[in-house]
C-alpha cells in the first residue's frame, strides 16, 4: 500500500513540473497552430543555462532558473520572429514544413550545446539531492517535492497573466480566433513572437526543476518533447488547465508503469495513451469530464 | 519531345548501370549505396507524403519491420537474410494496413503526429522484447557476403522499381485521386473519392518500398538494432528531410535529395568535423526557407515561369517527372 | 429527392430544425433565407457531410442519410461550395478530370470529359490555369463544371452567383438552365433574388432551420413572412 501511495505521489509530483513544460508548448501550439518539435530542446537549453549558473557561480536551480528564464524567452523570440515566422509567407506544398522547421530547429540547438559542452552526462548535486521526507512509511524526494509547488505556483501565475492583463487577453483572443483578434487591433505576429519566449521560458522553468533529478545530456530534449506531445494532446490543445490534468496523468501513469510494468516499457505505456486519445478523444482528457 | 523523353532515360539508365565502375573503390560505392537506399526511401515516402499529403513520421516502423523480418529469420531460424528481401515488405505491408485504417481518420498534423508515436512505438518493442529480438544488443549477421558491386546493381532495382511504380500511379487516376486528396480532402470526397481507400491504395506500395529497402538494410550492413532502424531522428525524419531536399511530390525530386544528402553529409563531415550535424540543422532550415519545394519543384517553377510548357502532368508544377 | 423532417443540432444551436421536402425530378428547387438560417447545413446533411440529429433523407428510394459524401456522389448527387474548395494546385483541367474519374478509369478518357464539361461551362481559355490563382468569377465556375464532369443526377448549388457582377450573373444563369436542359434535377441556393426568380420552378424560405412557405417563386419571394424574415436581419 505504501509503495502504492508513494509510487501514485511520485508521479503526480513528477507530473506537476512536466505540465508546466507542456503548459509551454499548448501556449505556443494554441497561438500558432503550430507543431512545435523543439520544445524540448528548449527545455534541454533551460537546463544547461541552470547548470552553467550553478556551476560557475554555485547559483542554485531554483534561482539559475531565473536567470534561465530571459534567456529562454529571448530565445524563443528570435526562433518566432526570424525563422517560423517567416516560413508563414512561403508558399509550400505541404503545410507540414512548419514541423519540419522545428525539427531543424531542434537539431542546431542540440549540436550547438553539444559543440560546447560534448556529450557527457552532468547532474548537479545540491544539498538536498537525495534527502528525502519520510510521511506515513512512504519516501519523498525533497526536490521533487518543492519543484512541484513551484511549477505549481508558476502555473497559477500564468493563469493570472493569461486572464488578468491586456497581453494575456490579446494571446487568448489570438489563440481562439486569430482573424477576429486581428479586426479587434491585437497585433497578432508581435503576440506570437511573446507566447513563443513565453513558451520558452516556462520550458526553461520546467527544465530548470528537473535538473537536480535528471542527468544532463544534449539530446535530453527528444524526451521532453515527446512528454509535452503527449501531455499536450491529452490535455486538449491550448487549453492550461488540460495541460495541467494531463501532465499530472502521465505522471502518475508513468510512475505506475515503471514500479508495476517495467522500466522499459513505462514509455510505452505514455504512447499508448497518446495515440487512444488522439484517435477516439480529440478534445482531450477534458472532454471525458465534459460528457 | 518523347523520343527525346525515350533517349535521356535509356542515358540514365546506362549511366546507373556504369557508375560503380566510374567510381571504383570501396568508398564511393558505399557512398552510392548510401544514395540509393535513401533515394529509394524518399521515393516510397514521397508517394504518401508528397502526392497524397499525409505526411508521415513514422516510417522507420516499416524500414525497421523489413530489417528485423530479415534479421529475426536468420536469428531465430538461421535462414539466409536474403529471404528477408522476400518476407520484410509483406510484412511491413500488413502491418500498414491496420496502421493506415487507424491512423487515417486523422487529418493534418495530428496524423504525422499519431504516425511518430507509432513508430517510437514499434522502436520501444523491439527493443524491450529481448527474448525475441535480442533487445538493444541488436542482431549482427556473420556469413560471408558479396561485394558491393552486386550490392549496388540490387538497390538500384529496388529504386528502378519505386520509380516504375510512382511512375506508373503518378500518370493514372490514382495520382489524381493522391492529389486530390492533399489539396482537400472535403472536396476529393465530394467528388465521390474514396478518401481513406485511396490513402491506404498510397500507403500500401509505400510500406512495401520501405520494408524492401530495410531488409536490403539488413542484408548490406549485416547488423541491426532498433535503436538505429527504427529512429525517429535518423530514419523517419530524414527520410521526409530527402524528399524536402529534392522536391516533394515530383517523381526524381527524393532521388536528387538523397544525392544532395549522402553528398553534402560527407562534406561536411570531412570538412567541419564534430560540427557536421551543427551544419546539417542549418541546412534544413534554410532549405525550408528559402526553397520549400525542393531543388526540383523549384526547377518547374522557374522552367513555368520561364514559359515553358508542361501538359498532362497532374499536380501543376508539383507532380511532373 | 425526399427529405423527411431531419434536424441537426450543433451543441444547442439548432441549425436545421424538422425540414421536410421534396424536389422532383427535372425541377430547378430553391432554397432561400437569411444568413445563418441553416442553407448550407442542408447541403451538408444531403450529401452527409454530417449526419442528420434526426430525420432520413432518400434519393430514389434509396435511403442515403447512412451513406458516406463520396458513396453519395457515386450515387449521382454532386454539390459545389459556397466557400470554394478548388484543387489549388492542380490546373484547372486536372480539377475537372479528377471529377470525371468518378465514372472512368481512363485518364483519356477523363480527360476528353473534361474537355466538353469545360466547353459547356465556358472556362476552355482557364484549362491550364493553377485552380488556386483564378478569380472568385472561375472558381465559382470550377466548382460546377468539377461537380458536372461527375455526371450528377441532382446537382446542389450553393450561391453560385455570391459575389459575382451583373453579366457574369446572366452567364451563370445560363448554365445553370443548360445543366438542366441535360436532365438534372437541381437545388439553388442563393441570395440573389433575380436569380431565384429567373430559374426555379419551386422555392422554399427557410429562417432559423425551419420553414416558412413553399411555392412558386414569385409568391414565396413577395410572402410576408419571408420578407420579414430578410427584413429582420437588416433590422439587427
Ligand atoms: N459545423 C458547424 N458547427 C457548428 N455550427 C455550425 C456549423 N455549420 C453551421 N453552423 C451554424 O448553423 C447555422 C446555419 O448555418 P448555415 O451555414 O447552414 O447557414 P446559411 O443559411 O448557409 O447561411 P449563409 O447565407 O450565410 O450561407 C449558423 O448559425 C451556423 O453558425
Ligand atoms: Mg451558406
Amino acid at each position: 500500500m505504501a509503495l502504492l501511495g508513494q509510487t501514485v505521489i511520485c508521479g503526480l509530483l513528477l507530473g506537476g513540473m512536466y505540465a508546466l513544460i507542456a503548459i509551454g508548448m499548448t501556449l505556443i501550439m494554441g497561438v500558432m497552430k503550430i507543431i512545435n518539435l523543439a520544445h524540448g530542446s528548449l527545455v534541454m537549453v533551460g537546463m544547461y543555462v541552470t547548470y552553467v549558473c550553478y556551476r560557475a557561480w554555485g547559483l542554485d536551480p531554483y534561482l539559475g532558473m531565473l536567470v534561465a528564464m530571459p534567456v529562454l524567452f529571448l530565445l524563443g523570440c528570435v526562433i518566432q520572429h526570424f525563422l517560423i515566422n517567416r516560413l508563414l509567407e512561403v508558399e509550400s506544398v505541404l503545410p507540414e514544413n512548419q514541423v519540419l522547421l522545428t525539427v531543424g530547429i531542434s537539431l542546431v540547438l542540440t549540436e550547438v550545446i553539444r559543440f560546447i559542452f560534448k556529450s557527457d552526462y552532468r547532474s548537479i548535486a545540491t544539498p538536498y539531492t537525495g534527502e528525502a521526507l519520510l510521511v506515513g512509511g512512504m519516501s519523498i524526494s525533497i526536490a521533487m517535492a518543492v519543484g512541484f509547488v513551484i511549477a505549481m505556483v508558476f502555473t497559477y501565475l500564468l493563469h493570472l497573466f493569461l486572464t488578468r492583463t491586456d497581453l494575456g487577453r490579446a494571446i487568448r483572443a489570438t489563440a481562439q480566433d486569430r482573424e477576429a483578434a486581428q479586426y479587434m487591433g491585437v497585433d497578432a505576429r508581435r503576440v506570437t513572437v511573446i507566447t513563443f519566449g513565453l513558451g520558452s521560458a516556462l520550458a526553461a522553468a520546467g527544465g530548470s526543476l528537473l535538473l537536480p533529478l535528471f542527468y544532463l545530456w544534449p539530446d535530453i530534449g527528444h524526451l521532453f518533447t515527446a512528454k509535452a506531445f503527449i501531455i499536450t494532446i491529452l490535455g486538449g490543445m491550448g487549453s492550461t488547465t488540460g495541460a495541467l490534468l494531463g501532465g499530472l496523468t502521465l505522471g502518475v501513469a508513468e510512475s505506475l508503469g515503471a514500479t508495476y510494468i517495467g522500466m522499459g516499457y513505462k514509455d510505452v505505456v505514455g504512447l499508448v495513451i497518446f495515440l487512444l486519445v488522439l484517435l477516439f478523444l480529440p478534445h482531450g482528457l477534458r472532454s471525458l469530464v465534459r460528457r | 519531345m518523347h523520343r527525346y523523353r525515350i533517349w535521356a532515360a535509356v542515358a540514365l539508365a546506362l549511366l546507373a548501370l556504369a557508375l560503380p565502375f566510374i567510381f571504383n573503390s570501396p568508398y564511393y560505392q558505399h557512398m552510392l549505396i548510401l544514395i540509393l537506399i535513401w533515394a529509394a526511401l524518399g521515393t516510397a515516402w514521397n508517394l504518401l507524403g508528397g502526392y497524397c499529403g499525409q505526411v508521415s513520421f513514422g516510417h522507420a516502423a516499416f524500414f525497421g519491420l523489413g530489417a528485423y523480418s530479415a534479421g529475426l529469420l536468420y536469428l531465430h531460424l538461421g535462414a539466409s537474410p536474403w529471404w528477408g528481401m522476400a518476407l520484410g515488405p509483406v510484412v511491413a505491408t500488413l502491418v500498414s494496413i491496420p496502421i493506415g485504417l487507424i491512423c487515417f481518420r486523422l487529418r493534418g498534423p495530428y496524423f504525422a503526429l499519431a504516425m511518430l508515436a507509432l513508430g517510437e512505438i514499434f522502436r520501444l518493442v523491439f527493443l524491450n522484447w529481448i527474448s525475441f529480438t535480442n533487445g538493444p544488443r541488436g542482431i549482427l549477421m556473420v556469413a560471408a557476403r558479396p561485394g558491393k558491386i552486386l550490392f549496388y546493381y540490387l538497390a538500384l532495382a529496388i529504386l528502378g522499381l519505386a520509380l516504375w511504380w510512382s511512375y506508373l500511379l503518378i500518370k493514372s487516376k490514382f495520382g489524381y485521386y493522391f492529389v486530390s486528396i492533399r489539396e482537400d480532402q472535403d472536396a476529393a470526397e465530394a467528388l465521390g473519392i474514396p478518401t481513406t481507400r485511396y490513402k491506404l491504395y498510397a500507403l500500401l506500395p509505400s510500406a512495401f518500398l520501405t520494408g524492401l529497402v530495410g531488409a536490403f538494410y539488413m542484408n548490406y550492413v549485416a547488423f541491426i538494432e532498433p535503436n538505429v532502424v527504427f529512429s525517429l531522428g535518423n530514419v523517419s525524419v530524414m527520410i521526409i528531410l530527402v524528399v524536402i531536399l529534392g522536391g516533394v511530390a515530383t517523381l526524381w525530386g527524393p532521388t536528387v535529395g538523397a544525392a544532395m544528402y549522402i553528398a553534402l553529409g560527407e562534406l561536411f563531415r570531412a570538412q567541419l568535423g564534430a560540427a557536421n550535424v551543427l551544419a546539417f540543422g542549418v541546412l534544413v532550415c534554410l532549405v525550408i526557407l528559402f526553397l520549400p519545394n525542393g531543388v526540383v519543384g523549384e526547377v518547374d517553377l522557374f522552367k513555368r515561369l520561364m514559359g515553358g510548357k508542361r501538359r498532362g502532368d497532374v499536380g501543376g508544377s508539383l507532380g511532373s517527372p | 429527392m425526399e427529405a423527411r423532417r431531419i434536424v441537426k443540432r450543433f451543441g444547442g444551436l439548432v441549425a436545421v430544425d424538422d425540414l421536410s421536402f421534396a424536389v422532383r425530378e427535372g425541377e430547378i428547387f430553391g432554397l432561400i433565407g437569411p444568413n445563418g438560417s441553416g442553407k448550407t447545413t442542408v447541403f451538408n446533411l444531403i450529401n452527409r457531410f454530417f449526419p442528420p440529429t434526426s430525420g432520413t433523407i432518400h434519393f430514389g428510394d434509396r435511403r442515403i442519410d447512412v451513406l458516406s459524401p463520396h458513396q453519395i456522389c457515386a450515387l449521382g448527387i454532386a454539390r459545389t461550395f459556397q466557400v470554394v474548395k478548388p484543387l489549388r494546385r492542380m490546373t484547372v483541367l486536372e480539377n475537372v478530370m479528377t471529377g470525371a474519374f468518378l465514372r472512368t478509369g481512363s485518364v483519356r478518357r477523363a480527360r476528353q470529359k473534361a474537355l466538353e464539361v469545360l466547353d459547356f461551362c465556358k472556362l476552355m481559355h482557364r484549362k491550364d490555369f493553377p485552380a488556386g490563382k483564378l478569380t472568385i468569377a472561375d472558381r465559382k465556375r470550377l466548382e460546377i463544371a468539377r461537380a458536372l464532369a461527375t455526371e450528377p443526377r441532382l446537382l446542389l448549388l450553393d450561391e453560385t452567383a455570391a459575389g459575382l457582377n451583373p453579366r457574369e450573373t446572366e452567364e451563370a444563369m445560363d448554365i445553370i438552365r443548360q445543366i438542366r436542359e441535360l436532365g438534372v434535377t437541381i437545388i439553388v441556393v442563393e441570395h440573389v433574388m433575380k436569380v431565384i426568380t429567373g430559374i426555379c420552378d419551386r422555392v422554399m424560405a427557410i429562417n432559423f432551420g425551419r420553414e416558412i412557405t413553399t411555392g412558386p417563386p414569385a409568391a414565396v419571394v413577395n410572402h410576408p413572412e419571408v420578407i420579414k424574415a430578410y427584413l429582420g436581419e437588416a433590422d439587427a
